[in-house]
């Protein structure tokens, strides 16, 4: 088993088949170390910054005792040769920025919770990271570091001698200390350093003679180490996303395993040595065979320092698709949460080293059916931005996306929006791609048909028409819902074109402010155009009339319209939180208003459609019926809207709100330990049956049946009819009892899933009651503005025509 | 986990004519015999029957070459004057030719002397040629009149002077034997039939009518004259099937290839189009030095014979496609044992241990792999790959600024090394597809180098080349921007819809950097 700290939850992960086994949750902050007990492999200790260390059986994910310390813990050290002490770092009571090492010695008194205060003070001054303190053989002494200096404490002699290095400013940067480790039998201790190199120091028990050699062969800083069980090599890994062997401490000797996808940050052995696992920033796992092959890797939603594709909906899979690895297109699947692929778009070599500028993706596409598949990449040069469109085609033999077309430099700027023309028709010969650039065009791709006899494809994309609008840049292209229609926005103004002789049909203009988005409403409301402008105005142009048909003050970050129903989700920001406004583009009154969505900024969201429609009672969740929304904020954190009442979302199958935690770089501390399994699957199936004899006895007319004594009952004849009857009816009944009744069953076992889930549940309640009043303010607002814009778009026709 | 993925290099699609199964076909000839004749050469005919030897008709005398002769193998010199349209029978064994005294002379392909000789024209004769019945001959002069002879008794059948100029081209219908159409310079051609005493048809071609052509089927008929090239409907009545101008100087020579697929034309402006006769569109052009007088194709397509103004007669001959076939057979063998057990499929309790596939890495992609930026560049610097595919040497060069060691890998070279990179980028710089990555190096090799120019001669030589190189591309652009603005102006007078012009200052702002950069 693999287990890991994530955000409050720490995580059982199975070595073999790479899935959550369990997830051990009752920490009420993030959760910083993670250690096995020392005397006792099947319990482990886990801080958090709560001030509370608990003990877990993880076997059968049972909290075993919970400690309460008071102060935050940032990290947590066990050792096999003190019982009942654990060490911690906890923040120095008088500054801010220090932190001290303390031992912590747990009582032993029975109860679930108790509290330890026995505190006694080690070390001062250690970094917060837990990376910056190890313990040395049997745990004699203990080795920090900070900066320029290297701490070793000797419990025994209580000595303390201090080592530093020279600070050295040298072009690949400062050489201060970033990570430490000990040697497991001999007295020697490894730090690792930002410069990339790697000093061994021995003879540290003396003051003076103590001697180091150096390691180098990273380029960037080391950001972590760890010895083999036998003490015979050193791991190390760093920005390179290499990881290297040093054998015997040896600058000749080495192994790499290359091209781990990104920086390490964390590297760790199983007790037994046999496997070693590293920790990615990009929120995986991966696991690594002793001979230094690779062998399995774990991953959620990877992440990526900056989504830039937006959130797209794969209309063949449903899965949600974003940047995944640079360069790599990832599709997420919501229902299991995980990857179901990750797609190279760049298929160039990513080389890991700061300040390079990657070719990275920005926009991706699909066609209507998911059959065609485009992106946009480019490369951030002062001289010459590398561009690139590719068309990818879906194969249906290989299961996945084939190059078609490549287009070098599509734009001479950047592309700032691109979009599918949604045709319904199966043919798709018809398939049209706008790319709006910062160039001042817009461009509309379309198919060809190849005619030279040698190329292996028949059908290849190229330029079909250039548009532009008074040299202005293009900003947001968008079709309507039949395709007839093409509205491209130019800073302040939107533009529609008809999309088939491709004829400037005519414009909207709204003054202040570029345009930030638009969209076409759907179905019943595809006679209107949505746009959000800069200066926080959100306007409605009825496209028959050509005449503004309501606007609402508001700081628009995201519209996004609902494929499958009218709806429409905004999200404003507003004074340090998010608000979602849903609405349909016909009224001017939001449909569902929700206030402090969360408090940091979303950037992005998208509709996935449900397989099937939900049955939702309440009239403020309509519009949740068919499709479910989901956001993606500044901190990388996925969410989504639930209607259900509390009981009902915590159903497990569905995993509501699964905030997925994209936050792996913190303090993870992280052990392995392998045991069998089957004990717990043996208790899954235990539960299930549980669940099925219950039910069966549900009828009241069966139970006394079966209840009274066989000799008070009347005579068999007599009682048939009522009996079978009694079965017929409960059958009846049963669709109806059913689905309450298991929900509570199931929402008992997972009733302490997340406090989080929790939280978010209370805030809907309480956002019910000022949703009205908050509604009707903006409404009140829009309509007073709407004079002043109807005198300046009357100004503004004046102005075209003079054209 | 990912393996290393080689440096993409980037195909740029071929510009110019699209390869088709035509130009495959006519492109598979030998680079072309020349031979000088005379004078003008004005008429070439393959014998129908083989070993297939074509009669040239230049000057005074009448030539008979044989396939790969580049010798004639016969000469028929009995001519006062110039010599005209030789043209062989059928059956291959007679030869009739007109001349500028105005008889018509009929050859038996073994004599030499003449075996017959019509007079009755007044004026040179331009055309002659057999009917298909091959006992009659028909014939055009100056004198504007179109005759028809007997050749047994060598006297004239009927004579028609219905057209008002010059006869200079005709053609007998292979199906119909009393059928023969003449094209004069009044602007007709006119059908005949020897059964009746005028012209059957008469169809108005619009300029002089310099050639003309009746399909094998004799349903179709081809005229060329002025610039154009059109295809008539005999069958119903002269109807104008389809008008083709693709050149752009008068048409001399029209010719069908063997199936009767291609139509060749042949023109003043050197010029030969093959057009497809099912769309009547280009399918392949050939080039040639001079005007163009004459053209033939041998029964098979196997040579192209074209006579030119100046005298040249110019010869291709189909390439031989046996050989590919035999080295093939060959290798059977060794591709035999090469896929031994690849076939064979595994039971199902047998185990199975797959090797793994070893991908093999070109040698900078090895280099590169092992971050050796410098040894890189040097492997895509040698000749076969600098010459051959400059587009791996740029996008090497590209990999490497996008790893931010280009510097490092230019810094440091002798000065061999850097008179390479140097003819490199200035033969290059000023290709559209390497301009924006070689600009870069460039630029680059001119900071790097600035200190130590004026202590090599060849370094400077080369500065100096892609200084010009760059000079002349901004005047390039210039004249380009020029001419783009002014058909801008012509287009915005012609329609109000403006048409989408592809720029062609791409380049242009980027080479004007480095420019600036140099000075």
């Amino acid at each position: 088993y693999l287990l890991c700290a994530s955000g409050d939850f720490v995580k059982m992960y199975s070595v073999a088949t790479e899935e959550t086994l369990r997830l051990l949750g009752g920490h009420a902050d993030l959760v910083t170390g993670v250690q096995l007990n020392p005397h006792n492999h099947m319990q482990l200790y886990s801080s958090s910054l709560d001030g509370s260390i608990k003990l877990w059986d993880f076997m059968d994910g049972i909290p075993i005792k919970t400690f309460t310390v008071g102060c935050k813990l940032l990290a947590l050290y066990a050792l096999a040769s003190y019982e009942d002490v654990l060490f911690v770092v906890v923040p120095e009571s008088a500054e801010r920025d220090t932190f001290q090492l303390v031992s912590v010695k747990l009582p032993k008194a029975a109860g679930q919770d108790v509290e330890a205060k026995e505190m006694s003070v080690v070390l001062h001054g250690v970094d917060a990271s837990p990376k910056c303190i190890a313990f040395g053989r049997e745990g004699e002494y203990v080795a920090s570091v900070k900066e320029f200096n290297l701490q070793v404490y000797f419990f025994k002699r209580k000595q303390l001698n201090r080592f530093s290095v020279s600070a050295v400013k040298t072009k690949s940067g400062k050489n201060h200390f970033t990570c430490i480790a000990c040697h497991p039998t001999e007295d020697c201790i490894a730090t690792g350093h930002a410069d990339g190199k790697i000093r061994l120091w021995r003879n540290f028990h003396h003051k003076r003679d103590y001697t180091y050699s150096t390691l180098h062969w990273h380029h960037d800083a080391v950001m972590d180490l760890a010895f083999s069980v036998e003490g015979t090599n050193l791991l190390s890994g760093g920005v390179e996303s290499v990881l290297v062997l040093w054998q015997n401490g040896s600058d000749c000797q080495k192994d790499f395993l290359p091209r781990l996808g990104s920086p390490i940050e964390h590297i760790s052995l199983s007790p037994d040595g046999a496997l070693c696992c590293t920790l990615h920033t990009d929120n995986r796992i991966t696991i690594i065979n002793s001979n230094l092959r690779f062998s399995k890797s774990i991953q959620g939603l990877i992440k990526s320092t900056d989504v830039k594709t937006g959130l797209v909906v794969d209309p063949r899979t449903k899965a949600l698709v974003l940047n995944g690895e640079p360069g790599h297109l990832q599709f997420y699947c919501l229902q299991s949460d995980q990857q179901l692929f990750s797609l190279d778009i760049v298929q160039r070599q990513y080389i890991h080293q700061a300040g390079l500028n990657q070719t990275d993706l920005v926009k991706v596409a699909f066609s209507a059916q998911g059959k065609w598949l485009a992106t946009v990449e480019e490369r951030e040069d002062v001289t010459d931005p590398e561009l690139q469109l590719k068309l990818w085609f879906y194969d249906e033999e290989t299961q996945s996306f084939k190059l078609n077309t490549r287009i070098n430099m599509p734009h001479e700027d950047h592309i700032t929006d691109m979009c599918f023309r949604a045709t319904d028709e199966v043919e798709d010969d018809s398939l049209i791609l706008v790319t709006a650039g910062r160039d001042c065009v817009f461009k509309v791709w379309v198919m060809v048909e190849d005619t030279d006899p040698e190329a292996q494809q028949s059908v290849s994309w190229s330029c079909d028409f250039v548009g532009s609008y008074h040299n202005y840049q293009a900003y947001n292209c968008c079709f309507s819902e039949d395709g007839s229609l093409l509205a491209v926005s130019f800073e302040e103004t939107v533009t529609v074109w008809d999309s088939v002789t491709w004829d400037l049909k005519c414009t909207f203009c709204y003054p202040p402010g570029k345009i930030r988005n638009i969209c076409f409403g759907r179905l019943t409301c595809s006679k209107y155009l949505i746009s959000a402008t800069d200066y926080g105005f959100l306007c409605c142009w009825n496209l028959l009339s050509c005449a503004l048909e309501w606007s609402a003050h508001l700081n628009i970050l995201v519209l996004q319209p609902d494929p499958l129903s009218e709806y429409m989700a905004a999200v404003s920001w507003l004074s340090k939180e998010s608000s979602l406004f849903v609405f349909k583009p016909n009224e001017p009154r939001p449909t569902y208003v929700q206030r402090n969505l969360c408090k940091e900024k979303i950037q992005l969201a998208a509709f996935v459609p449900r397989d099937e429609p939900e049955v939702i009672g309440s009239e403020k969740y309509l519009w949740l019926r068919r499709s479910q929304l989901f956001f993606l904020t500044d901190t990388q954190e996925l969410m989504t809207l639930s209607t259900k009442s509390l009981e009902e979302r915590l159903t497990p199958s569905s995993k509501q709100l699964a905030v997925e935690e994209s936050l792996p770089v913190t303090p993870f501390s992280l052990l392995l330990g392998k045991h069998r399994q089957q004990q717990s699957q043996e208790d899954t199936d235990l539960g299930k049956l549980v669940v099925r004899n219950k039910r069966e006895q549900d009828s009241p007319a069966v139970k006394e049946l079966l209840h009274t004594p066989a000799h008070v009952l009347p005579s068999a004849s007599f009682l048939c009819p009522i009996f079978i009857n009694s079965l017929l009816i409960s059958k009846e009944n049963k669709s109806a009892e059913e689905v309450p009744d298991e929900v509570e069953m199931k929402s008992e076992k997972t009733e302490d899933d997340s406090d989080e889930e929790r939280d978010v549940t209370e805030m809907e309640q309480e956002d019910t009651s000022p949703v009205e009043l908050l509604g009707e303010v903006t409404c009140k607002l829009s309509k007073s503005q709407e004079k002043e814009l109807r005198k300046i778009r009357k100004m503004d026709y004046s102005w075209i025509s003079a054209f | 986990m990912a393996t290393y993925k080689p440096v993409v290099v980037q195909a740029f699609p071929k510009l110019g004519e699209k390869i088709t199964q035509d130009t495959v076909y006519w492109r598979g000839y030998k680079t072309p015999v020349q031979i000088k004749e005379f004078g003008a050469i004005n008429k070439i005919d393959f014998s129908p029957i083989p070993p297939y030897n074509y009669a040239v008709t230049a000057s005074s005398r009448i030539h008979i070459y044989g396939r790969y002769s580049q010798e004639p193998i016969k000469t028929f010199s009995r001519f006062k004057d110039a010599a005209y349209c030789a043209t062989y029978r059928d059956d291959g064994n007679l030869l009739v030719a007109g001349s500028e005294e105005g008889s018509i002379r009929l050859f038996d392909i073994s004599g030499r002397a003449p075996l017959r000789q019509f007079d009755g024209h007044t004026k040179p004769v331009h055309v002659v040629g057999f009917l298909s019945d091959k006992y009659r001959i028909f014939s055009g002069g100056d004198d504007y009149s179109s005759n028809l002879w007997d050749i047994p008794s060598a006297t004239e059948i009927v004579s028609y002077s219905e057209h008002t100029d010059y006869v200079r081209c005709g053609c007998a219908s292979k199906v119909n034997a009393d059928v023969f159409v003449t094209g004069s310079y009044d602007h007709t051609v006119k059908l005949f039939d020897a059964r009746t005493k005028h012209s059957v048809m008469t169809i108005e071609h619009g300029q002089p009518v310099e050639s003309v052509l009746l399909f094998p089927s004799g349903g179709l008929l081809v005229s060329a004259g002025g610039r154009y090239v059109k295809v008539w409907d005999v069958l119903k009545g002269g109807q104008l099937l389809v008008s083709l101008k693709n050149h752009h100087k008068t048409v001399t020579c029209l010719c069908l290839n063997s199936s009767g697929q291609r139509l060749l034309s042949g023109s003043l402006d050197r010029h030969v189009k093959i057009y497809s006769t099912t769309s009547y569109k280009v399918v392949h052009s050939f080039n040639y030095a001079t005007s163009i007088l004459s053209l033939a194709l041998s029964p098979e397509d196997e040579t192209i014979v074209v006579g030119m103004t100046n005298g040249v007669l110019n010869v291709k001959h189909r390439k031989p496609e046996e050989r590919k076939e035999k080295s093939q057979k060959k290798r059977q063998p060794t591709y035999r044992t090469y896929v031994k057990g690849r076939t064979y499929m595994p039971k199902q309790e047998d185990f199975c241990v797959s090797k793994p596939v070893k991908r093999v890495l070109r040698k900078y992609d090895k280099l590169l792999k092992s971050f050796q930026s410098s040894k890189a560049l040097d492997a895509v610097l040698e000749p076969p790959i600098r010459l051959c595919t400059p587009e791996v040497t740029v996008a090497v060069m590209q990999e490497l600024h996008r790893r931010g060691t280009l510097r490092s890998a230019l810094a440091g070279r002798d000065e061999k090394q850097i008179n390479l990179l140097l003819t490199f980028v200035a033969r290059r710089v000023i290709e559209p597809r390497f301009t924006p990555i070689l600009v870069t190096v460039a630029d680059m090799i001119t900071d790097i180098y600035q200190p130590v120019v004026g202590q090599s001669a060849i370094v400077d030589r080369q500065f100096l080349k892609l200084q010009e190189a760059i000079g002349k591309e901004i005047d390039y652009q210039e004249e380009l921007l020029e001419v783009l603005g002014m058909m801008d102006t012509l287009f915005a007078t012609f329609t109000r819809k403006k048409s989408t012009c592809l720029e062609k200052n791409k380049s242009n702002g980027l080479t004007e950097t480095i420019e600036t950069n140099r000075n």
